[in-house]
């Protein structure tokens, strides 16, 4: 394979495309983390009394908290006063329309490929772009708003819409989860929010874009979906930040519940965050909470992810499963090359009766990257013929990096039923010599196995999303066979 | 069109290949035949540039040009198929869009324009039917949960593709049924022009009943011992390859 092996290291030292910075005044909080900043950002964000309260109980809790160090992953310790916690582009108003944007920032998002006026022309996709902690503008809301959806950015909402704000934030992630999800809860900035009213059918794909931009800045974004009754929303998130040799932290907290009957919630990711280098300098660290509550009858809640960037992703995309008939789904692939570390799955709670979850994780290592997958099924009493399928595949790439599977299944009610499978495989060298033999070159190849492997994951993704998330994997892939 | 010059190939030191050479001329077809492990896949697989064997000593000139420097996929642009003897599973990946990332690789290096997903579809089903492919095995992953014969037919079928100039079939017709193994020589033959060469290496003589060989080889310890008309695989047949060896042995005492 010698000549296959020098494409790929060429190939491996790509550069990552979206590492430009953008060159505007930010308004920020000095470094560090007390109460007064927590009360700055509060009041920065002319928030009620009562979210201030949350968030410095929140505060306080995660004082008595230490940082988990059960994942298998290796990273230095966070200095949680190095980080600044509020950064904003600085400016005048909110802005009523495009028009009023900063220029720069549009320019910036031109260069990511989703230039916002011609989103809104092309119509298909609404986009609530968040620039470090502030949400910038948010397309489409006017066409939303008259089928009664709102979607805004989470600080519009706590002004225009604090009582469905009050009545589910923290309701499925209280602030007392988890280490992350506790400083979330404490210093967030801002997110999105989402509320689709009884029997609507969300015409479009709603869509976040997040990108860091500010240096030493910890992104915290929280993100809130309430389906109603009948209702149906598709949600996608897409993720980059600029190339830094220092590590930057990125821990937001995303909450679905899906209220009513029949409700249906589709939340699908590609996270593309800055990797590090080739040496594994610099880099994201990806610590999320992502949960959904499925409350309803035969309610849904879909998790897909394509997770190819971060220096480290510790995330476990979860659904609760209450209402009866209910339906829990986690997509999953995950991919980590040079020295990323990835420690992500699901968890799966079933509660009701005849509920059902499937959980596909395909996890792709390359270069030194590990790779994890950890997932709990549990079964609780009540959950009568519950049912879980889980698979999980891992492919090498490679001899130094590493694949590794922890599920865990706790089954408390005997008419339940869990399969699990699972696998790890190297891809072939004579699945590459085959494809090259009918004139593909080893990068075609590559990414055609790699694609296949990740194929029950990638048609769950919307359309567009699953066109970029192929050539997101190609890229990333880059020169990662030995 | 392919010149072999006293081709050596090693794996893992050891000697495979012990001086093989072959002319093949365009519009020919060559049959090679030879006892289990006397090197012909390993033949084929050096000839489509597979690195797990080491060329140690040889000259491979195609089309004037020296294919030995070339990678593998460069030399499938240039037209040299091989159909595997065991063909390989990639799951996931449709055989058509497999196939028409090959074809549009390869016309991409003549210079020619890539066909389009309808234009593709033309071409896919006009091909199919000279191997009598079941459009059932057109969307599923390539050769995953073929049967043995099915996935002998898609070689074949790649190759009606391809359109290749020069094409190595290795044991094409192990695995196929009696029907089939006509309906596959048939297409073949269909495929045979006076601008391409075919080699085919095959154990049997039944085979060569329907694709008629120019020249048949054998092949014995890694180095052709004797060639001959399409008659020489009837003697063979008959009288095995101890016979064959023997005189090869005769003459190597000389
Ligand atoms: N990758 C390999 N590693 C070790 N030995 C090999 C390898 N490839 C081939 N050989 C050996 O080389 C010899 C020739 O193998 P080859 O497959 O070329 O034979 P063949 O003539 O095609 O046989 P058959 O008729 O059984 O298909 C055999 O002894 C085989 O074991
Ligand atoms: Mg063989």
């Amino acid at each position: 394979m010698s000549t296959a092996t020098n494409t790929i290291e060429q190939l491996a030292n790509r550069e990552y495309k979206w590492g430009f910075i953008t060159d505007i005044d930010a308004d920020s909080a000095p470094k560090g983390l007390n109460e007064e900043i927590i009360r700055f950002i509060s009041l920065k964000k002319n928030e009620p009394d009562w979210l201030l309260e949350w968030r410095l109980r929140a505060y306080r809790h995660w004082l008595t908290m230490k940082e988990p160090r059960w994942a298998n992953v290796k990273y230095h310790t966070i200095d949680y006063q190095d980080i600044i916690y509020y950064s904003a582009p600085k400016r005048k108003a909110r802005p009523k329309s495009l028009a009023e944007v900063d220029p720069e920032l549009l320019k910036t998002y031109e260069k990511l490929g989703i230039s916002l006026q011609e989103q809104e022309r092309l119509a298909g996709v609404a986009v609530d772009a968040v620039f470090d902690s502030v949400s910038v503008a948010t397309t489409f809301k006017e066409k939303l708003a008259e089928l009664g959806i709102i979607f805004c950015s989470f600080s519009e909402a706590v002004q225009d819409h604090p009582d469905l704000v009050r009545k589910y934030l923290g309701s499925v992630v209280p602030y007392t989860d988890n280490f992350f999800a506790s400083l979330n809860s404490a210093v967030f900035t801002d997110g999105s929010f989402c509320y689709i009213p009884k029997g609507v059918r969300c015409p479009m794909e709603l869509s976040t874009y997040f990108r860091i931009n500010a240096a030493n800045t910890g992104q915290f974004e929280r993100t809130l979906i309430v389906a109603e009754e009948g209702s149906y929303v598709s949600y996608l998130e897409g993720c980059t930040a600029p190339m830094r040799d220092e590590n930057q932290l990125h821990a937001a907290v995303v909450e679905l519940i899906a209220v009513g009957e029949n409700a249906h919630i589709k939340y699908s990711t590609v996270q593309n965050w800055y990797p590090g280098d080739a040496e594994g300098r610099g880099g994201i660290y990806n610590f999320v909470t992502k949960r959904g509550k499925c409350i309803g009858r035969n309610s849904r809640i879909s998790w897909t992810q394509v997770e190819t960037g971060s220096a480290i992703t510790w995330k476990y995309p979860s659904v609760i499963l209450q209402g009866e008939n209910s339906v829990g789904e986690f997509y999953s692939v995950a991919v980590t090359n040079n020295h990323q570390q990835a420690d992500t799955g699901t968890k799966m709670i079933h509660l009701g009766k005849n509920t059902r979850s499937t959980i596909v994780s395909k996890g792709i290592s390359a270069g030194f990257g590990q790779n994890s997958y950890r997932g709990l099924v549990d079964i609780k009493k009540g959950a009568a013929n519950a049912r879980n399928f889980s698979q999980c595949d891992s492919l090498l790439l490679g001899d130094k990096c590493g694949a590794h599977t922890f599920p865990y299944i706790e089954v408390r009610n005997n008419t339940a039923r869990v399969e699990h499978e699972a696998s790890t495989s190297k891809i072939g060298e004579d699945q590459i010599f085959y494809c090259k033999q009918r004139g593909l070159s080893t990068e075609d190849a590559v990414n055609m196995i790699v694609n296949g492997f990740c194929k029950e994951v990638f048609r769950e993704l919307p359309m567009e999303f699953a066109v970029e998330a192929q050539k997101l994997l190609g890229i990333s892939l880059e020169g990662s066979v030995g | 069109m392919l010149e072999i010059k006293d081709l050596h190939a090693q794996v893992n030191g050891s000697e495979i290949l012990n001086g093989v050479t072959l002319r093949v001329n365009a519009g020919e077809v060559h049959a090679i035949m030879g006892p289990n492990g006397s090197g012909k896949s390993t033949l084929a697989q050096v000839l489509a540039g597979r690195e797990t064997y080491d060329v140690t000593k040889g000259e491979v000139l195609f089309d004037g040009k020296n294919l030995l420097e070339m990678d593998p996929e460069e030399r499938a642009r240039e037209g040299l198929f091989m159909a595997f003897q065991y063909p390989v599973e990639i799951p996931g990946v449709s055989n058509t869009y497999f196939l028409k990332s090959a074809l549009n690789a390869i016309r991409k290096h003549r210079g020619q324009d890539e066909l389009d997903a309808i234009e593709f579809l033309q071409l896919v089903k006009e091909r199919m039917k000279l191997v009598e492919m079941d459009e059932s095995l057109l969307n599923r992953p390539v050769n995953e949960g073929f049967s043995g014969g099915e996935k002998k037919r898609n070689e074949i079928f790649h190759m009606a593709v391809l359109e290749p100039r020069l094409a190595i079939l290795d044991e094409t017709d192990s695995g196929l049924d009696i029907d089939a193994l006509r309906i596959v020589a048939d297409g073949v033959n269909k495929l045979k022009r006076k601008d391409n060469a075919i080699i085919v290496v095959t154990h049997y003589q039944r085979l060569l009943n329907y694709i008629i060989p120019d020249y048949v080889h054998v092949l014995v310890d890694g180095r052709i011992v004797k060639s001959g008309s399409k008659e020489l695989a009837l003697e063979l047949e008959e009288k095995g390859y101890d016979w064959v060896k023997e005189k090869a042995e005769v003459e190597e005492a000389r």
